[in-house]
């Protein structure tokens, strides 16, 4: 239907109206709409639910809701429990709220890729991005607070010099300081790029196959859109497994001392 | 594709999801995990115990069977020894007994044989008399004859 719409523009225009943020505000200070809405919603349901889950929760015999939701907190807890060996409060509940955030955001991407922008054209919104990973905002936002986490840690364990002498001294021992010093800084900055790049990298060439699928004439499209929907339910859960075992990983490296 | 503002919207929106699971979502799930782990161990546990202390009064029944099945086995022979005994205490008190009352009835027998023979002998003194009597009464005169006749009746009873 908005292959007629935006016949004129033809193919690419079609890609890049799928692919434009809804923006209000100008030039940094300009925000994505669909990207903070979609995502807040998320949370928000995903706040509900385990909510839901925690008020009811008993040591006795769980009902439906619990029993997902414990399934879902034993998993994470596995995780954590595998990859970091310090005593932390914080990590635990962040990972879950890592995986299933970024899950539902990238779960946004198996809707048919013009429902929610067609529905949104009915209510007068010209553009509408509704995969929140798709924007680099978004996976940014995780990754930088991860960051800041990373950094917060690595000095309140091992001290504010302890984590400068691990920059400077580490690997290779102070006669190489300047080398270790810049090996360490692409080592820490890498860490928050390669994991909003990466979720972001996988979601939005993921979003971009469905909406080159939505462009081939009808009777094509179930033979290519199903398989990659199925394959990206595997992606999907990967890319956000992904981001909340890595969190844990680095978080773990912040909290040991060497 | 442009950084913008969105990013410090979405930093918010993360800490605050954060805070609200760490705060009010894991805590809860969490413990009533592992209250339902201690339960499960301490069912599992008490399982455990049960089933040992069948084993164990298991055991002691057994024990207790066997004792009883030995302890009537030898009533059983002792009620046997007692019966048979009983018998033959019997049979010789019947014997005894039996052996008396031929003894009485033979005793008897002579005393009712002795009176038969003095009556006899008593009918036959008289009848003897009386036969001397009507023999010797045109002879003898009673009166006469006194001390004879009462020397006969004495040698006759």
């Amino acid at each position: 239907m908005a292959t007629e719409v935006h016949a004129a523009e033809g193919a690419t225009g079609y890609i890049i109206h799928h692919l434009t943020p809804l923006t209000v505000g100008e030039g940094f200070w300009a925000l994505n709409l669909d990207t903070l809405f979609f995502s807040a919603v998320l949370g928000g349901l995903f706040v509900w639910f385990f909510k839901m889950a925690a008020d009811k929760a008993t040591a006795g015999v769980p009902g439906l809701v619990q029993n997902f939701a414990e399934m879902l907190i034993e998993f994470v807890d596995n995780q954590v429990k595998d990859s970091f060996h310090g005593k932390n409060e914080l990590i635990a509940p962040l990972a879950l709220t890592i995986f299933c955030w970024v899950f539902l955001w990238n779960f946004m991407d198996l809707f048919p890729v013009d429902i929610l922008p067609l529905v949104g054209s009915l209510m007068g919104i010209e553009y509408l991005r509704v995969v929140p990973s798709t924007d680099l905002n978004a996976t940014f936002a995780m990754s930088i607070s991860v960051f800041c986490l990373i950094i917060f840690y690595s000095i309140k364990i091992k001290g504010p010099w302890g984590f400068a002498k691990e920059l400077m001294f580490q690997p290779f021992g102070p006669w190489l300081l300047p080398f270790n010093l810049l090996l360490k800084l692409v080592e820490e900055i890498a860490k928050p790029i390669s994991l909003a790049l990466r979720l972001f990298g996988n979601l939005y060439a993921g979003e971009l196959i469905f909406i080159l699928i939505a462009l081939l004439p009808w009777y094509i499209q179930p033979v290519l859109s199903f398989p990659w929907a199925i394959f990206h339910i595997l992606i999907i859960t990967l890319q956000a497994f992904i981001f909340m075992v890595l969190t844990i990983v680095y978080l773990g490296m912040a909290h040991e001392d060497h | 594709m442009s950084i913008n503002a969105t990013l410090i919207g979405q930093m918010i929106t993360f800490a605050l999801l954060v805070w609200f699971t760490m705060k009010y979502i894991w805590p809860p799930l969490f413990d009533s995990l592992e209250e339902r782990k201690k339960k499960i161990a301490d069912g599992l546990a008490a399982a455990e115990k049960g089933q040992e202390q069948m084993h164990l009064a298991e055991k002691k029944a057994t024990g207790v069977l066997k004792q009883a099945r030995e302890q009537s086995s030898e009533i059983v022979n002792l009620a046997q020894k007692r019966a048979t005994e009983i018998v033959e205490a019997s049979k010789d008190t019947a014997k005894k007994e039996g052996d008396r009352l031929i003894l009485v009835a033979k005793a008897q027998i002579e005393q009712e044989k002795q009176q038969a023979k003095e009556g006899l002998r008593k009918e036959v003194a008289a009848l003897a008399l009386r036969a001397a009597e009507q023999i010797l009464s045109a002879e003898i005169d009673k009166t006469k004859h006194q001390d004879i006749l009462s020397k006969i009746s004495n040698q006759l009873g």
